[in-house]
């Protein structure tokens, strides 16, 4: 049976406590709410860092910027860390012209992503 | 591209955005569900809120809200509020403003600190609603070409939100105008009905024949298939076909006897009269006028008042002319008793193909054996029946032999003449 649109699941990474959540190729209304499920379906789990990976992620819509500001609020209300990796260049400059990356840190990579958080998480 | 560009490219998007989103949405609140994210995504604004304004209540109503926490639900205005935000038109209000004493009523709103700018939705000076925004995610204040920006969607948002409530009052009208309609229709039935009775009350030896001819045309039709609306229609037919007995002389129509020749031309005026009385009458069924002029109209064309044969009698009065025979034989008449069963079916038999449509007689045999065997949902006919008719049950062999004998001969009995 084919799966409606609502019902396809994000792909998404578990290293220890933290997740890696990969956004799709255009980051819209659909894409946007199944990433935020999945942020906070794994915040619900007790995760406790997340990263989204950009890494396929040629565009992001105003209502995919949305979206992310309210994961942006989940993962705070939580206590949580989050990272957003392998943003492309157009993205990067938007994120930081809307003022997303003074609540979020941008990373080059995944790699670079959980070096970061394994870094914080070793600070007193 | 450099910030600004790029600033230009993104609030262009979420213009666009929002054109596609709300053709996509499948229903109103996931609209205004869309229209909110785009309206925070166009410029990362982290909480706000859209409020719907209930005119008669004054009160704006929080419809989509994102991460508020201390703002009301419910903001009761005054008519004079309304007016200063209808006068306002769809343009920024920023906290700073509200606070000099002219749009204190918004305080309630702003004293949470959780609100920045308020937007006044406004469609053809009437207010719609409200946008509530909080801080944007950089921190800053809302310049000028925010406001340009956020009053751009919010028109959007406030013609979609008003567009809903033109079909909702379309839909709530259509609703009301179809309960009205019923209403209309139902009392046009009765009045039909009591205009039937009145008819039959002239003749002291038919009481409650018309509305038993539309009872029976009533079930031949919806034997035959036909659409709810026109076995509607046929009962009125049923009802109104001997409309034209209003104008016969009361002493024919109540002779105890057989009329004789004289007696015979004044009864034949009726269906005509008839005719003439229903015609000017718009009906809900166009053709009740042609159902009366036509119920004594036979299918080999020794009928009146026009002689029709065959198929230029229309189909209602066929079925109408059964339904009219049926009850004649079956209720007593000053000059004879009513006839057994098997006797009406012989006559059934006799004349189908010469006075009645064998279409017609073969789906009253349908009907009726249906109710004999118990595979109807209602025993209408044999309800309708004059009491006195026992072991209708034997009755079945005959339907049925008739029905075969109709169907197999083209429509015709085996011996039929």
């Amino acid at each position: 049976m084919a799966n409606t649109a609502d019902s396809v699941a994000v792909r998404a990474r578990c290293i220890g406590d933290t997740t890696v959540i990969y956004a799709s190729e255009y980051l819209n209304k659909i894409n946007g709410e199944r990433i935020e499920r999945e942020c906070k379906q794994q915040l619900e789990a007790g995760c406790r860092a997340l990263v989204i990976n950009f890494r396929n992620t040629e565009l992001v819509n105003s209502i995919g910027v949305s979206i992310l500001m309210g994961v942006i609020d989940a993962v705070e209300q939580n206590n949580a860390r989050l990272i957003f990796s392998d943003t492309n260049s157009h993205t990067a400059v938007l994120f930081e012209m809307l003022g997303l990356t003074r609540h979020v840190s941008l990373a080059k990579d995944e790699e670079e992503a959980l070096s970061l958080l394994a870094v914080s998480e070793a600070r007193p | 591209m450099d910030a600004n560009t790029q600033r230009l490219v993104h609030t262009f998007s979420a213009l666009a955005d929002l054109g596609q989103e709300i053709a996509d949405a499948g229903n109103f609140e996931e609209m205004l569900d869309t229209s909110f994210h785009v309206l925070l995504g166009s410029l990362a604004i982290r909480r706000g809120a859209v409020a719907e304004y209930d005119r008669n209540q004054k009160q704006l109503r929080l419809v989509a809200d994102r991460g508020l926490e201390t703002a009301p639900a419910v903001l009761t205005i005054t008519s004079e509020d309304e007016e200063k935000l209808i006068d306002l038109g769809v343009s920024g209000i920023r906290r700073s403003k509200a606070e000099r004493g002219e749009l204190g009523f918004l305080d309630p709103l702003f004293e949470t600190g959780e609100i920045e700018l308020l937007v006044p939705l406004i469609v053809r000076r009437e207010l719609i609603g409200l946008v509530l925004l909080g801080e944007k995610a950089t921190g800053e204040t809302f310049t000028d070409e925010d406001l340009e920006t956020i009053c751009a969607l919010s028109r959007h948002v406030g013609v979609g939100i008003h567009s809903h409530r033109l079909l909702e009052e379309v839909e709530r009208k259509a609703v009301e105008n179809q309960r009205l309609y019923d209403g209309l229709r139902a009392i046009y039935k009765e009045t039909v009905r009591a205009f039937a009775a009145a008819i039959d009350i002239k003749d002291r030896y038919t009481q409650g024949h018309s509305v038993r001819v539309g009872k029976y045309s009533e079930i031949i039709a919806r034997e035959m298939g036909w659409s709810e609306d026109k076995v509607e229609g046929i009962a009125i037919a049923g009802y109104l076909h001997d409309i034209g007995k209003l104008i016969v002389d009361l002493n024919v129509i109540n002779s105890p006897l057989r009329f004789n020749a004289k007696e015979s031309k004044e009864m034949s005026r009726h269906p005509a009269a008839g005719y003439e009385i229903l015609a000017p009458i718009n009906h809900p069924y166009a053709e009740i006028p042609l159902m009366a002029r036509y119920h004594h109209e036979r299918i080999d064309g020794k009928g009146y008042p026009d002689g029709l044969k065959g198929d230029e009698i229309p189909a209602g009065a066929k079925i109408v002319t059964l339904a009219d025979s049926f009850d004649a034989m079956t209720t007593d008449r000053p000059y004879r008793t009513r006839l057994p069963l098997e006797h009406v079916v012989a006559d059934f038999r006799e004349n189908t193909g010469t006075q009645f449509a064998p279409e017609v007689v073969c789906a009253f045999c349908r009907a009726f054996l249906k109710e004999i065997e118990g595979a109807a949902k209602e025993q209408r006919i044999m309800k309708l029946l004059s009491k006195g008719y026992d072991n209708i049950e034997s009755l079945s062999p005959m339907l049925n032999n008739l029905i075969a004998e109709l169907d197999s001969n083209g429509g015709r009995p085996a011996t039929a003449h």
